[in-house]
């Protein structure tokens, strides 16, 4: 664990695995669940980074987190949320060339895949679904779109993206789905938050 | 005060950008939810305090051509933020100062002489309905209320001395509204200084830079000599308000309060809190510098190739 200031009121704590992110943002909460570091505004897991903004005392923090111990994660740690994602991307091909498979076979490897939400960010309610790693990580498009669709399910790296609203992207679109990933009007308003696992259910027509 | 049917103002002229903010959605970060919230926090909340209002209240926060309201009822108004001269009917008024206005009243804040934002505060406060606990508009993401336009209506409180308090951080900071010259920000070793190339942060203290025309809400975009840095990018991290990101072609991106919640080009540098005010007012073509907080020394920045434990 290595501690990088973030100015005076915030500390980045670096892991080395998106595993050990887990384990952190989990204890985390479940210290501030019970109490602990009560001024924290935010608390941001992401690849292989925790964020804790709002630190009065950046030197007591991080002996804090050093005197901690780390539990695995065990993988059943959020709820399990279906997603419904017809494999019609314009991407297929691409990503099957990058697996080395053919183009109808992404739809059966992607939904048979193990997902759990890493983290979110980019816009409100777009998840980073990590699942990928072990050979099945993704490079971007070189060049990005201008504007996917809200709704589209798209790779990069070791992560499965979906997109709340239409935005730009260079992520690899393999599909698309109907869930509404963002709603102010709901509670929770994300659909998909850290810790969530994802099943991804092929409904290609 | 007579009462009147309506407790509300009316927008009669939007200016370039008016947007209704109070002190943001904190605590939803992990949801790539932006922080959002009045850029210049003191003046937001000094407009607040000279009106009656809890600090936090929802305001109107104007961009360099002000803004004019006229009043749908009697209310007391403040006018806080970016130097501008002010008018009742075309009376002048002061700023930093509570104005009453009668019932079909003109306020009028005319364009900034310095500074970007104004802030217009009103009694009872902006009645706005509130998304994840915030009235602000969002302008990354587009969650709150949408910019405002000629003729909108909004609906004024009564909030109560303690609604809306969550999330600010009521402190004595110095106003940042309007200071001219040249700005120099106070800024604090970022997670990535280690990504300077050469001298390290010190290039940072000698260097000069100019505020672009494409700044905003999100982010001042500044222009100068481009620093020297490692190649690469970074997996995604996340970001504080104040954040300097040195981009791949060596220009800087500071982040402001509508900034997203990670990004990945290495953070070199933070903005102390107490300048951020500064940044909020800082027009397109104000030259910037920057000085390391007291207590730092850039000849530690950076320090060996590994990045210190503790600092």
């Amino acid at each position: 664990m290595r501690f990088r200031p973030a100015g005076p009121g915030a500390l980045l704590v670096e892991v080395d695995s998106l595993a050990q992110v887990r384990a952190l943002h989990a204890r985390i909460e479940r210290e501030r669940a019970a109490g602990w570091a009560p001024g924290l505004s935010d608390v941001i897991p992401a690849a292989r980074t925790v964020l804790l903004d709002g630190v009065a005392d950046r030197a007591a923090l991080a002996a804090d987190l050093r005197s901690w111990s780390f539990e695995p994660c065990p993988p059943a740690a959020g709820q399990v949320v279906e997603i419904a994602c017809r494999y019609d991307g314009p991407d297929l091909s691409d990503v099957a060339r990058q697996w080395a498979v053919r183009p109808e076979r992404v739809a059966d490897i992607h939904s048979a895949l193990t997902h759990e939400v890493a983290f979110c960010g980019f816009a409100p309610g777009f998840p980073y679904i990590a699942g990928l790693s072990g050979g099945r990580e993704v490079t971007r498009r070189d060049r990005p779109r201008p504007a996917l669709p809200a709704g589209s399910v798209a790779l990069a790296d070791e992560y499965t993206g979906i997109y709340p609203r239409t935005s730009p992207g260079g992520w690899q679109i393999i599909g698309h789905t109907d869930a509404v990933m963002w709603d102010a009007s709901r509670d929770p308003a994300a659909l998909l938050r850290p810790g969530d696992r994802v099943r991804f259910v092929d409904v290609t027509p | 005060m007579t009462g009147c049917s309506e407790q509300a103002i009316r927008i009669r002229r939007a200016g370039a950008l008016t947007t209704v903010q109070d002190c943001g959605r904190p605590g939803y970060a992990h949801l790539g939810v932006p922080r959002s919230g009045a850029l210049d926090a003191p003046a937001h909340h000094l407009a607040n305090r000279l009106v009656g209002n809890a600090p936090a209240a929802p305001v109107l926060e104007t961009t360099l051509t002000g803004a004019a309201v006229s009043a749908e009822c009697d209310v007391i108004a403040a006018v806080t933020g970016a130097q501008a001269p002010v008018r009742v009917d075309g009376q002048a008024a002061r700023m930093g100062a509570a104005i009453t206005l009668r019932r079909g009243q003109l306020l009028e804040v005319r364009s900034a002489t310095s500074g970007v934002r104004s802030y217009l505060a009103f009694s009872g406060g902006l009645a706005v309905p509130r998304v994840l606990g915030s009235a602000s508009a969002d302008l990354l993401s587009g969650l709150g209320p949408a910019r405002l336009a000629d003729g909108d209506v909004l609906q004024l409180g009564p909030l109560d001395g303690t609604d809306g308090l969550d999330g600010c951080a009521l402190g004595e900071l110095p106003a940042g509204g309007g200071v001219p010259g040249p700005l120099q920000l106070v800024i604090h070793p970022g997670p990535r200084f280690d990504w300077l190339a050469g001298r390290g942060l010190a290039a940072l203290e000698d260097g000069q830079w100019t505020v672009s025309p494409d700044s905003n809400r999100v982010a001042l975009r500044l222009a100068g000599a481009p620093v020297r840095r490692r190649r690469g990018e970074l997996a995604s991290e996340g970001l504080v308000s104040g954040a300097i990101q040195a981009l791949p072609d060596g220009h800087l991106v500071l982040f402001l309060a509508d900034h997203p919640t990670t990004g990945g080009y290495p953070v070199i540098a933070v903005v102390d809190r107490a300048s951020l005010p500064a940044c909020a007012q800082a027009r397109p073509g104000s030259e910037i510098s920057f000085r390391l907080a007291s207590g730092i020394d850039r000849h530690d920045w950076p320090p060996p190739p590994d990045p210190p434990d503790v600092w």
